[in-house]
């Protein structure tokens, strides 16, 4: 629990969408659209976050702090004016940490009662 | 795309410019990817689900934000909180109230089958627009119509009922076995009357009113089948009412079956039924009115004596009830909506204000990218959580002050004594709540939000002249409408002052009186009736203090009626001109106990019997109408059956009431009258002047009745006071609502015009300054004030004057003759208004005087 401030526990349990956005803003500054693909791939298709329920969690996760939008830009080429990018911010990272390390937490719960298949 | 971007209208403005160009963008490339119809169509299925699941779950995290920033804000500012709360709470609160009690009398369907097709039949005469019918009248309405489905009859009657506990005096009806049909209500258990019950010599049968049946007979549903006994004779129970049946109105406790005697259809003249019809599936009123005039039309030419300018009057049973008291509840709700009105106006003033002060915080929060939209929906809800706040508590105010408008609910009509509060009411509020929030709260948030960030920069001062208009829009709107209340308020009280000073004909103060209604046939003798009257005199009038007591068939103001047709020998019987009087048997002394005065000649007497020659006392409004300027005593006039003489005159009473016109009196000796006449006039209510309270009198008066008679019921044991006090007590109450109306509008006036000067003054301070350093003097800085302030007052007089003539004149039938443009009240209003205007302009304009122009320019 190092990194991890009573502030980032009190917005646990996250919701899976923010979770899956954190998670496609981990390696690098996405779009709207990027990330959707993203999380799709990630889940094989599984997950297709609508547009609304992307940027309804967006807003949410602004005013929280866990992402940010940045100013800085892909090369012109590969840019859309329309686009806005965002990027996770330390507390974000804090917090999906917190969200991992709590489900972590649960899946051995879970497999000391026998629920879950793997070692115990 | 088109439809989508439409669809992007479901999400708050802010969100959609914020995201929008984006989600399109998504969406067109969806829409792209997606090959075939199936496709196409499964994306539009999935998109607008996912649309309006997402569009309110913003909207609601939207809410959430801006309540949050509401109860931040409003804990900042307790006092505007708690102003503002409270000023909702008596708007919603008076108008929930008023609401309530006028839907319940004047809205609400009756509680019977197919209410709006019942209505009530009456004959008509001049002078009398609704009289009772007669027997054979009845019968042939009933026979010739075809505009009713049904037809039934009622006669009230009252009867003792003994052999459960105490002797108890209970009101009833006696009704044709086809007037429930015309209601359409069944019994809770048992049987209505059939034909077999309403014929001649039956056995008596009856049903009981829920009450009496939990109260009398402990709610055992054995009792079905089994015998009461009312006025000496048995009647068996055959069903109980439900709960909320109460016809013809509250005090009905038993219904008996009529049964009419071949005799009843002789007298034309004999007016005691009570006429209910449903009428048929697509005929109107009007149409049954005009129906019943031609038979009424008919029967006159028929019966051209008895029938003379006998017409009929068709009455929706809704419509029961009094211009007055209509008038009455009609005043009130629009005293209500005034205050309503005041106290929006109020809040938008101050809301108005306060946006001025926080246009800096409103134009940070703009800088930081909160868009116009976001702030006025932000400011909206804000007032919108005062108002629900405001309105809650106003529901409770309502609730506590229903039980205190129930004197406005008339007895005339079939429905409970206090209104019931349902989802109507809750319905009714929760909408008024919500009118309010946004009633005092758009404009004021359109306005502060049209701040840019100009307000941000230093030396910019805040409000324009197109706001202080406003502002004094506001303050002129409460003043007009609290000058109608006064107004209006004014006259009323003066038409109660004057009715009050009525004389009533008799000095109600130390007189008590009770009801001991003889049971029947049991007292079919007028000796056997004699004999208990005499006891009961003899002992009461021993009794410490009692100075003196009689009998009387009805007591006056408790009982209007009780009429009789007067014959004159110069004068024939002309039933057309309202040759009529108002008929009592009274024993010796009823004058003197009742403090009526006696004129001329004598009271009657204990040696005015059967065998002596039959004798009247009348009123002195009798001898004017017929014997005007001339000596009354010694005349004879028909009535009741006989030629009777005049051996008395005393002052005329009001009968029916202060405000009413009643006809003359006749009072005749309780001896002189056959062994079961006038059945219907038996005395029964016993008035006695004691100098002792009553409740030390009344055990021993009870003592002295079951030693009378055991079986002998007392009941309306009441003051004369009472009686007479009863007379105002819907108008005092209404005054009282109305005076407390205008005087919570008057206070919020003179808060409004408080407010707006005093930051008038604040926000001018600098010009105020710059004024006193070239030389103003202090009375031209306090003229600059007052000159504002009156000049909002007198807009405000004006427009209200007008509008309280034109309330004034649509009130005038409650007015009691108080002309509606008054001068008296009128002036005190104005004066009133004036003052208000004075002490709250006072204080800012000593603010005024009072600038230092050296501080002020050295803030700036």
């Amino acid at each position: 629990m190092s990194d991890s401030t009573p502030q980032a526990d009190s917005l646990l349990p996250l919701p899976p969408a923010t979770f899956h956005i954190l998670m496609a803003l981990a390696e690098e500054d996405r779009h709207g659209y990027a990330i959707i693909q993203d999380v799709a791939a990630r889940t094989g298709g599984e997950l297709k976050l609508s547009a609304g329920t992307l940027y309804r969690s967006i807003q949410r996760m602004l005013e929280q702090g866990l992402i940010v939008e940045t100013q800085e830009r892909p090369a012109p080429e590969l840019d859309d004016e329309r686009r806005r990018y965002y990027r996770i911010t330390p507390f974000g990272t804090a917090v999906a940490r917190a969200e991992a390390r709590r489900l972590t937490q649960l899946v051995k719960l879970a497999r000391a009662s026998g629920f879950a298949p793997g070692k115990a | 795309m088109r439809f989508y971007r439409a669809l992007l209208h479901l999400y708050p403005a802010s969100f959609r410019g914020e995201y929008g160009a984006e989600m399109r963008g998504i969406f067109a490339l969806r829409r792209r990817e997606a090959s075939g119809f199936a496709a196409l169509v499964a994306l539009w299925l999935q998109t607008l689900g996912e649309v309006v699941v997402n569009a309110a779950a913003v909207h609601w995290d939207v809410l959430r934000q801006d309540l949050r920033y509401t109860a931040r804000t409003l804990a900042r500012t307790p006092g505007f909180a708690f102003t503002a709360i409270l000023v909702v709470a008596l708007g919603v609160g008076a108008n929930t109230a008023a609401f309530t009690v006028t839907d319940f009398v004047l809205v609400r369907p009756l509680p019977f089958a197919e209410p709006e097709r019942l209505v009530k039949l009456w004959e008509s005469t001049p002078g009398y627009s609704r009289m009772e019918l007669s027997p054979a009248n009845y019968r042939d309405w009933k026979r010739m119509n075809t505009s009713f489905e049904t037809m039934g009859a009622l006669e009230p009657i009252s009867m003792n009922l003994v052999g459960q506990g105490d002797p108890e005096r209970l009101e009833g009806a006696a009704v044709t076995a086809d007037l429930l049909p015309v209601l359409g209500v069944q019994p809770l258990v048992g049987r209505w009357f059939t034909t077999a019950d309403d014929r001649e010599g039956a056995p008596g049968t009856v049903l009981l009113s829920h009450r009496l049946w939990q109260a009398a007979l402990g709610g055992d549903i054995s009792v079905i089948g089994r015998k009461v006994i009312l006025d000496q004779a048995p009647y068996t129970v055959i069903g109980i009412m439900p709960p909320d049946f109460r016809f013809p109105n509250r005090e009905a406790e038993f219904w008996t079956a009529k049964q009419f005697q071949e005799e009843d259809f002789k007298d034309r003249d004999d007016n005691y039924l009570q006429v209910v019809a449903k009428l048929r599936r697509g005929v109107s009123v009007e149409q049954a009115r005009a129906e019943m005039s031609v038979i009424a039309g008919q029967l006159e030419r028929q019966y051209p004596k008895e029938n003379l300018h006998t017409g009929a009057s068709v009455i929706r049973l809704r419509d029961e009830l009094s211009e007055r008291s209509r008038l009455l509840l009609i005043a009130l709700c629009g005293a209500a909506f005034c205050v309503l009105l005041i106290a929006c106006a109020n809040l938008a003033n101050l809301l108005v204000a306060r946006g001025l002060v926080r246009q800096k915080e409103l134009a940070v929060r703009a800088a930081l990218g909160a868009g116009r939209e976001r702030l006025v929906r932000q400011m909206v809800t804000e007032s919108l959580a005062v108002a629900a706040l405001g309105g809650v508590l106003g529901l409770v105010v309502a609730l506590m002050a229903l039980p205190l408008l129930t004197k406005l609910v008339p007895n005339s009509l079939p429905i409970a004594q206090a209104p019931s509060v349902d989802m109507r009411v809750l319905i009714f509020a929760g909408l008024l709540t919500v009118l309010t929030g946004i009633g005092f709260g758009v404009v004021p948030a359109l306005r502060a939000c049209r701040a840019d960030l100009s307000a941000l920069r230093e030396g910019v001062r805040e409000g324009g002249g197109q706001k202080e208009r406003f502002r004094s829009a506001l303050v002129i709107a409460e003043v007009t409408a609290s000058v109608v209340l006064l107004v209006a308020s004014g006259l009323l009280m003066r038409a109660l002052w004057r009715i009050q000073a009525a004389d009533p004909g008799f000095r109600a103060d130390g007189v008590l009186t009770l009801r001991t209604a003889l049971a029947w046939p049991k007292y079919e003798k007028t000796a056997l009736r004699e004999e208990f009257f005499t006891k009961v005199l003899t002992g009461v009038r021993e009794l410490p203090g009692v100075s003196s007591a009689a009998y009387i068939s009805f007591l006056p103001m408790a009982m209007g009626g009780g009429i009789w047709p007067v014959g004159i020998a110069e004068a024939p019987l002309e039933r057309g001109e309202s040759h009529t009087a108002s008929m009592r048997f009274v024993t010796p002394g009823f004058f003197a106990t009742m403090g009526i005065p006696l004129q001329l000649g004598r009271d009657v007497s204990e040696s005015d019997t059967i065998s002596g020659p039959f004798v009247a006392v009348v009123s002195q409004s009798f001898v004017r109408r017929y014997w005007p300027n001339e000596n009354p005593l010694g005349r004879h006039f028909q009535f009741a059956e006989h030629d009777r003489m005049v051996v008395g005159v005393v002052g005329h009473v009001r009968v029916r009431g202060l405000e009413q016109k009643s006809e003359p009196q006749v009072y005749l000796p309780y001896k002189q009258v056959q062994d079961g006449w006038f059945i219907f006039y038996t005395p029964k209510d016993l008035v006695i002047r004691s100098s002792t309270a009553p409740p030390m009198l009344l055990p021993a008066i009870r003592r002295i009745v079951q030693s009378a008679d055991r079986e002998q019921p007392i009941s309306d044991v009441r003051t004369m006071s009472e009686i007479v006090e009863e007379q105002t007590a819907s108008r005092s109450l209404q005054l009282r609502v109305l005076g407390a109306f205008a005087a919570i509008a008057f206070l919020l006036a003179a808060i409004g015009i408080h407010g707006l000067l005093s930051f008038a003054v604040a926000q001018r301070g600098r010009e105020i300054g710059v004024r006193i350093a070239l030389g103003a003097r202090s009375s031209d800085i306090l003229g600059m004030v007052m000159r504002r302030a009156f000049l909002l007052a007198v807009t405000g007089i004006a427009l209200g004057a007008a509008l309280a003539y034109a309330a004034g004149r649509t009130l005038e039938a409650l007015l009691a003759g108080v002309k509606p443009g008054d001068a008296v009240t009128f002036l005190v209003a104005v004066g009133l208004c004036l003052v208000m205007t004075l002490v709250g302009s006072l204080l800012p304009a000593v603010r005024a005087v009072r600038v230092d122009p050296i501080t002020v320019m050295r803030a700036e």
